[in-house]
């Protein structure tokens, strides 16, 4: 019996420690890949990094276009998402919660989250670039950027309103208030805090994919600023591909800077949806 | 998305117009709703984005393909821009078979090509009615490298790296013994281009005869840094790619000599080994290919006449071999006379004398 006990007691300290170590070296590797690109890329980074155009001398080599590119890309592809996904979730949580098309829609929609994202390059090829006509400008990235970013939105929005109690929405019908009335005065205000989070995570799932812009047809050098939805257009993760893969030195620190700027926007973009969902959950919990 | 397409077909004046005024309308509107709806209210101002597309251009140059030769390209593109511009000169990445599959359906006006084109992409551009100038812009050599803690390697011959190399050693040749009998029991290590890329392609015709046959069983990647990584931390390390990465890595790595025949003398890539053609056969020349239709416009005319003037000192910039002067000069006779067809079209880039090829076809 005892010693079972210390046993037991044992397999629990190894797994403890076992459990530790692996959390450490998931830490380490994070650790010291910020630290290399901080080393490589931290002084690159100055004023004319942002507003210098591409250029072949690495250190004039500036990302004033990629952030343009990026930036106008994200505002497109949020137009076309939100309202899409987030009305997509009203109506599976609302309206169809019980039949079998809205079950049916549900289980896509999980496969779709889980597609990898060069997939939704070449179906937006096909689709936007050549059957559409939009041809390699910003709409057709926004529009591929935005299906692959919907499902995310339209889990994020149903679990923010699964989270409304249903006793406001009753409170609601009972002073006499339409479906309508309810969802747009009563649940969506409720819920808001928590799209919001989920929009915002589906932003910077967005803001770092290469793979489906360069199918659709993102180009690296783009020396002016795109000043509608079809021009071209390259986008920073793009700008960082293409300067790793040079030789010489100076474009792989002008990388390094590139990626530092894209994690300080992703860091930035968590912890707002952090931010929103704290505030959110006291709110609601209150 | 209607209402996009519809206003990119309207004369651009026509447009204007009708945007300003549902500008107009809409921000009356927008006052009102402003208060009520967030989402209609990010939804019109997407509207009055969308509107503002139409602006016009003295020219568009659209260039995609390998990504081999965005670096000239880019620095041309670059320096073009202080000449003129109102010209927009666009460049990709989409490497050079991608490169072809816009150019073959007209959506780009030049394709940056580190190969010449293909047999399967003559016979599209013959359905698709796409005719095309073929305009060879540089040279790039390709380093052969081993691990500077190598100390017994020399030189390869052609035959040693075809041991090396073939489809056939695959599994079988493992040891730089088995390569040349007086070099030690110990294991082969080889790095190579990966199978998408240009590299690849001209590295299996010169060595193995036939493009795209290599062993398969060796660490591939199509970034040519990492393979700069691999091969300098591994002592028994053998690996190709493109020499500016050579050039910028000259610490880490070995440069070998290659020996075209056991008797012929073995000799390094250099910008003048590789730009006269003795360093063979692992010196290839990469190319422009023009549109036709486009380059009867006066301002891509411009960006040839720019490109073919400026490319030498570039190329040099930028780590890669230039062309011999004469060269670019009958390239762009070439270019004027608007001769379309590839030079390659039953012929091998392997070995070719540019100046001699463009002399006789002239």
């Amino acid at each position: 019996m005892n010693k079972e006990l210390i046993s037991a007691n044992v397999k629990d300290k190894v797994f403890k420690v076992f459990a530790i170590t692996c959390t450490g070296m998931a830490l380490l590797t994070l650790l010291i890949l910020i630290i290399d690109i901080l080393i490589k890329g931290l002084s690159r980074i100055n004023w004319s990094f942002f507003v210098n155009l591409p250029s072949r001398h690495p250190e004039q080599s500036g990302i004033y276009t990629a952030l343009a590119g990026m930036v106008s890309l994200l505002f497109i592809t949020l137009i076309i998402a939100l309202p899409i996904g987030i009305l997509s979730g009203i109506y599976l949580q609302e309206y169809g919660n019980r039949n079998r098309l809205a079950k049916f829609i549900e289980i896509n929609i999980s496969n779709l989250a889980g597609v990898p994202s060069v997939i939704y390059g070449i179906l937006g090829l096909e689709l936007f670039v050549r059957m559409a006509g939009f041809g390699n400008s910003i709409l057709s990235g926004a529009l591929t950027l935005a299906l692959l970013i919907m499902p995310v939105i339209i889990v994020s929005t149903r679990e923010a309103i699964k989270a409304v109690p249903d006793t406001m929405r009753e409170a609601a019908f009972g002073l006499g208030a339409t479906k309508l009335q309810t969802i747009w005065r009563v649940v969506l205000p409720a819920s808001f805090g928590g799209i919001l989070t989920g929009v915002i995570l589906s932003i910077s799932r967005a803001i770092g994919e290469t793979a489906p812009l360069i199918v659709v047809g993102a180009l690296a050098y783009v020396p002016f600023i795109p000043e509608g939805p079809m021009d071209q257009y390259t986008s920073l993760p793009i700008q960082i591909f293409n300067w790793t893969s040079r030789p010489q030195q100076g474009f792989i620190d002008n990388a390094a800077a590139g990626i530092i700027v894209l994690l300080v926007f992703t860091f930035l973009l968590n912890g707002i949806a952090v931010v929103l969902r704290n505030r959110w959950y006291r709110k609601t919990t209150a | 998305m209607g209402v996009v397409y519809l206003f990119r077909h309207l004369p651009s004046m026509y447009s204007k117009y009708i945007c300003t005024q549902l500008g107009h309308l809409l921000q009356e509107k927008l006052i009102i709703m402003m208060n009520k709806f967030r989402f209609e209210y990010c939804l019109l101002i997407g509207t009055l984005f969308l509107c503002s597309c139409f602006k016009e251009y003295k020219g568009k140059i659209n260039i995609d393909g390998s990504s081999t030769v965005y670096p000239l390209t880019e620095a041309v593109a670059e320096e073009f821009r202080k000449v003129d511009p109102d010209i927009r000169v666009t460049v990709g990445i989409s490497g050079t078979g991608g490169g072809f599959k816009k150019f073959l359906r007209g959506e780009t006006d030049i394709s940056n090509a580190s190969r010449p084109i293909s047999k399967s992409e003559l016979e599209i551009s013959r359905t698709n009615g796409i005719e095309f100038i073929e305009i060879p812009v540089s040279y790039d050599g390709m380093a052969i490298v081993v691990s500077p803690k190598n100390t017994f390697v020399d030189y390869f011959t052609v035959a040693e790296l075809k041991t090396m190399w073939s489809p056939e050693s695959q599994g079988k040749i493992n040891t730089w013994k088995q390569v040349r009998a007086s070099w030690p029991d110990k294991p082969l290590k080889l790095y190579g281009a990966g199978t998408s890329s240009g590299t690849y392609d001209y590295f299996t015709e010169a060595i193995n005869g036939k493009a795209k046959a290599s062993r398969g069983d060796y660490t591939a990647s199509e970034d040519d840094n990492v393979l700069v990584q691999g091969v300098s931390s591994d002592v028994n390390g053998m690996g190709y790619f493109g020499l500016a990465y050579y050039m910028e890595n000259k610490k880490k790595l070995k440069l070998v000599p290659v020996k075209l025949t056991p008797e012929a003398k073995a000799i390094f890539p250099s910008e003048e080994t590789v730009q006269d053609g003795t360093y063979q056969p692992l010196s290839r020349p990469e190319f422009i290919y023009v549109n036709v239709k486009s380059a009867s416009k006066p301002f891509v005319k411009d960006f040839i006449k720019f490109y073919l003037a400026h490319a030498a000192p570039l190329a040099t910039e930028i780590g890669s071999v230039p062309l011999p002067p004469e060269v670019y000069q009958l390239s762009f006779k070439r270019f004027l006379n608007h001769t379309t067809g590839s030079m390659f079209e039953n012929k091998s880039t392997v070995g070719v004398n540019l100046f001699k090829l463009l002399s006789d076809k002239k």
